[in-house]
């Protein structure tokens, strides 16, 4: 079977003929696998969704219990037929449930890895490479000048920040749902038990990822009690990025504006947006991570979508390996 | 190497001066000797390195990745030593990259000959992280730009030992790096240095503006008044054949205008106002901005727009200080020295003449010459000090233009002001009166109350016509938008604007909510006012 016989783009998204399916289809369809529970990834209003139990959770937390007409559980590592097509999901170490997708028929086995890292993240089952002929690979930080640096520097750079300015609050940015939740747990590993206040959006997210067994020590909401303008003085306070730019903000005395992100590794993103404090923490790969990813799946070809696709096909090529740009439209770069 | 780069790394993005003082002290105090003084002088223009070239550097990364993602990258990145330090291949395992310290890097940079030089400075960044690389090529290629000045860096110094930044700018220019002395001093284990510089710097006295009733308790009587240049405030020194010109801050600005400093051939402190033509026909603004912002100087460009000083002030002469004398005694001193000096060079400041407040604000209000920006008032019986004391000295400046302009783009600050659109550009109306454009002439980001701040914020929020990243542009026409009324000090024509003009230093006087947009005001009367 040809690779473009079993998956190829349709308006709607990345499409199975055989099988009759959508992977993290951006309109609504008949049948969809959705890989993790980012927005522009797992849409409502389709009629058939399967994906694994946290994302199914993490879609009803965000969408209601309705936002499908039925759902199944993809446990991971399980093969599932679906009209002759054999499905598998397993972990891409993005956010808390997230998963590839291996589809496979009549011998010609496609991953399409939805967004994925590769560095230990504590909130969610570490990435596993799949062998496979076609390596379908996100390129939100295809460009060899995206290096993240370790997580715990910084997370120390943070903490860092909070001894040396204890008049000020850190606001810190960061993507409602997996960055928050990992930025938290991060910032527990690293010792640090002060309460973290946290915007009203990252609420049931937060609560979701405690009762899934991911202790985030004490969070309290970020309201501010009348006349106390000191109360966040000294304190970690984490949000969504828009609510940083809104006037949301302007409560918290003389802030420092944090954002983790993976963007934050080029100052003039920083600079744009006025960050005081950049974190470069992100929950997809990096070059070094994408490249050494396509190497250990030994796939002969692959497929580049969402972000620099450019870089990557020119990667490959020096690399002997056959590669094109998939041009998948509606999917958002992280955290932007 | 790591400590460093992220000092510098913090500073670029902290907006507020607070905030860099508590970094900058924050560094010094917990990094030891003879790092922090490196440091210390890499941020005040004092580290005595060898250059790098940027093709030097380009060729390097052009033999370690392929050219085509290199492309990809600087495209994107559009800074070459911030893409030279992110796509640097790192060949050697972490625990061979120990994180050298400051000492190290600038000693290995000092002792490389240009020979080696490419390949030492390969080594180097094999051996450093991202940001360390990144602090790395920046101190090479001699540009740190992080926005903090010289003073900036001796007020974190004051601060650290708990001294006047005054105290720091006199021993200044006897020290040297790594400034052990110094810091030994300012940390309280040493006696204070001493200062054996010859024709050090002292600090400037300045005046405070004159405000309401400020003049209605003062006697005319105690006063000089003097006109008030607006050249750059300069202190020329000479002691022991050594000769010096400082800027107001104590930076040595000498070589920019070695034609004066030739001339400079006195044993004394003299305080004035460097200005550009000759004492008899002194230089447009735009002439003294030809000299301005340079570090050195052609020969053709110092004979066509020569420097002269206009002389203010006496503070030494020979081993004698006169700056506890009084202004009176200082002034007359000034007159008697001026006979010695070179009156292509150097003039004395005329006292202007005036019988009472009324009679010198008719002739601040009328200057005979357009460099002058107001007058000076200076108490007869006043020492010199540093500093800005209230009372001895006013500065009484002629009243700003203003012009009424229209609201076209706004920006979101920085730091405390981060969630407001607080930068704005404005434009008046130009072209043909039936169917006038706006043109922007300029960008003011302060002169408005917090409550006023709101307001426009909430007027942007509201009437955002696009976003392009962190700007909005606003609803501006004939019908609707915000009238602005801008003061500013003067104006220059301008070849990088489209309107042709460029403001000296504008800010928001007062918000016209109630002045329809149409009647704001247009191009030709700001054209007016453009010198000849």
């Amino acid at each position: 079977m040809r690779a473009r016989d079993l998956l190829h783009t349709r308006p709607e998204g990345l499409y199975c003929p055989p099988g009759d399916f959508f992977i993290d289809p951006v309109k609504p369809v008949a049948r969809a696998l959705i890989t993790h529970g980012h927005a522009d990834h797992a849409r409502p209003g389709n009629s058939k969704v399967l994906a694994t139990r946290e994302t199914l959770d993490i879609m009803g937390i965000r969408y209601g219990a309705g936002f499908a007409g039925s759902m199944q559980i993809a446990p991971l590592g399980e093969p599932i037929d679906i009209g002759g097509v054999r499905v598998t999901f397993h972990p891409a170490g993005h956010v808390l449930g997230s998963a590839q997708i291996a589809v496979e028929k009549d011998g010609m086995r496609i991953v399409a890895s939805g967004d994925y890292k590769r560095r230990t993240d504590p909130t969610c089952a570490a990435f596993e490479p799949i062998a496979c002929d076609v390596f379908i690979t996100e390129a939100t930080f295809g460009l060899p000048v995206f290096r993240h640096p370790e997580s715990s520097h910084e997370i120390a750079r943070l903490l860092e920040s909070v001894r040396q300015f204890p008049e000020r609050a850190h606001l810190v940015g960061a993507y409602a749902l997996g960055k928050a939740q990992r930025v938290i747990r991060l910032l527990r590993d690293a010792g640090y038990g002060e309460t973290i206040y946290i915007h009203g959006a990252l609420t049931k997210l937060c609560d979701y990822y405690v009762a899934q067994g991911i202790d985030l020590g004490p969070l309290a909401p970020a309201t501010i009690e009348t006349g106390a303008r000191d109360q966040f003085a000294g304190a970690i306070v984490v949000g969504p990025p828009s609510a940083f730019a809104d006037r949301w903000a302007r409560r918290f005395p003389d802030p420092v504006a944090c954002f983790a992100s993976g963007w934050m590794r080029i100052r003039q993103r920083a600079r744009q947006r006025g960050v005081e404090m950049p974190l470069i923490l992100s929950d997809h790969s990096d070059w070094d991570e994408l490249t050494a990813t396509i190497t250990e799946t030994g796939a002969s070809e692959v497929w580049v979508t969402h972000g620099r696709e450019e870089a990557l096909v020119r990667w490959c090529a020096l690399a002997g390996i056959a590669a094109q740009p998939l041009h998948l439209i509606g999917y958002e770069d992280e955290g932007d | 190497m790591r400590r460093f780069a992220e000092l510098l790394d913090r500073l670029v993005l902290t907006p507020s001066r607070n905030g860099k003082l508590t970094l900058l002290v924050d560094y010094f105090a917990t990094t030891p000797d003879p790092d922090r003084g490196l440091a210390l002088a890499a941020l005040t223009g004092d580290l005595d390195i060898p250059s790098v070239k940027p093709a030097m550097l380009r060729t390097l990364v052009m033999e370690r990745i392929d050219p085509v993602l290199f492309g990809y990258s600087y495209d994107y990145v559009g800074d070459l030593a911030e893409t030279i330090s992110l796509v640097w291949p790192e060949t050697l395992q972490e625990e061979e990259r120990h994180d050298p310290r400051l000492s190290e890097v600038v000693a290995i940079l000092q002792r490389a000959g240009r020979a080696e030089g490419p390949r030492i400075f390969a080594d180097l960044l094999d051996r450093l992280d991202i940001p360390a690389r990144f602090a790395l090529i920046k101190l090479a290629t001699g540009g740190l730009r992080i926005g903090v000045s010289a003073r900036l860096a001796k007020q974190a110094l004051a601060d650290l030992g708990g001294k006047e930044a005054n105290e720091i700018e006199e021993l200044w220019h006897g020290l040297k790096p790594p400034y052990m002395s110094l810091f030994a001093w300012l940390e309280g284990r040493a006696e204070k240095p001493a200062s054996a510089a010859l024709a050090m710097f002292r600090p400037v006295m300045l005046a405070h503006p004159v405000e309401d009733r400020d003049l209605e308790v003062a006697d005319p009587g105690d006063y000089a008044a003097e006109w008030k240049w607006d050249g750059i405030r300069v202190q020329a020194t000479g002691e022991g054949g050594v000769r010096r010109l400082y800027s107001r801050t104590g930076d040595d600005v000498a070589p920019a205008f070695p034609d004066l400093l030739e001339a400079m051939d006195f044993e004394a402190a003299i305080d004035g106002e460097l200005l550009v033509g000759s004492p008899s026909a002194t230089g447009s603004f735009s002439d003294l901005q030809q000299r301005l912002n340079r570090k050195t100087v052609s020969a053709k460009l110092a004979a066509r727009f020569p420097a002269f000083m206009r002389c203010y002030d006496l503070l030494q002469v020979g081993g004698e200080d006169l700056r506890p004398l009084p202004f009176a005694e200082r002034r007359a001193r000034l007159e008697a020295l001026m006979a010695s000096l070179d009156p292509e060079r150097f003039d004395l400041s005329p006292l202007v003449p005036f019988e009472s407040w009324d009679e010198l604000n008719a002739r601040r209000m009328s200057p005979p010459h357009p460099v002058i920006e107001g007058v000076m008032l200076k108490r007869h019986d006043s020492p010199y000090v540093p500093g800005r004391p209230k009372g001895p000295w006013f500065k009484w400046k002629r009243d700003p233009f203003t012009v009424d302009a229209v609201l076209m783009y706004a920006q979101r600050g920085h730091g405390k002001r981060s969630s407001f659109y607080s930068d704005y550009t404005f434009g008046v109306w130009a072209g043909d009166e039936g169917a006038p454009e706006l043109v922007p002439v300029g960008k003011a980001y302060f002169g408005f109350t917090d409550e006023e701040l709101r307001q426009i914020d909430k007027f942007v929020r509201d009437n955002t016509i696009e976003r392009f990243g962190p700007v909005r542009s606003v609803r501006a026409d004939m019908k609707s938008g915000l009238v602005l009324e801008i003061a500013f000090e003067g104006l220059n024509r301008s070849t990088r604007h489209r309107s042709g003009v460029a403001m000296r230093f504008p800010r928001i006087s007062r918000l016209r909510w109630d002045k329809p947009t149409a009647e704001a005001d247009r191009l030709e009367t700001l054209q007016a006012l453009l010198p000849d």
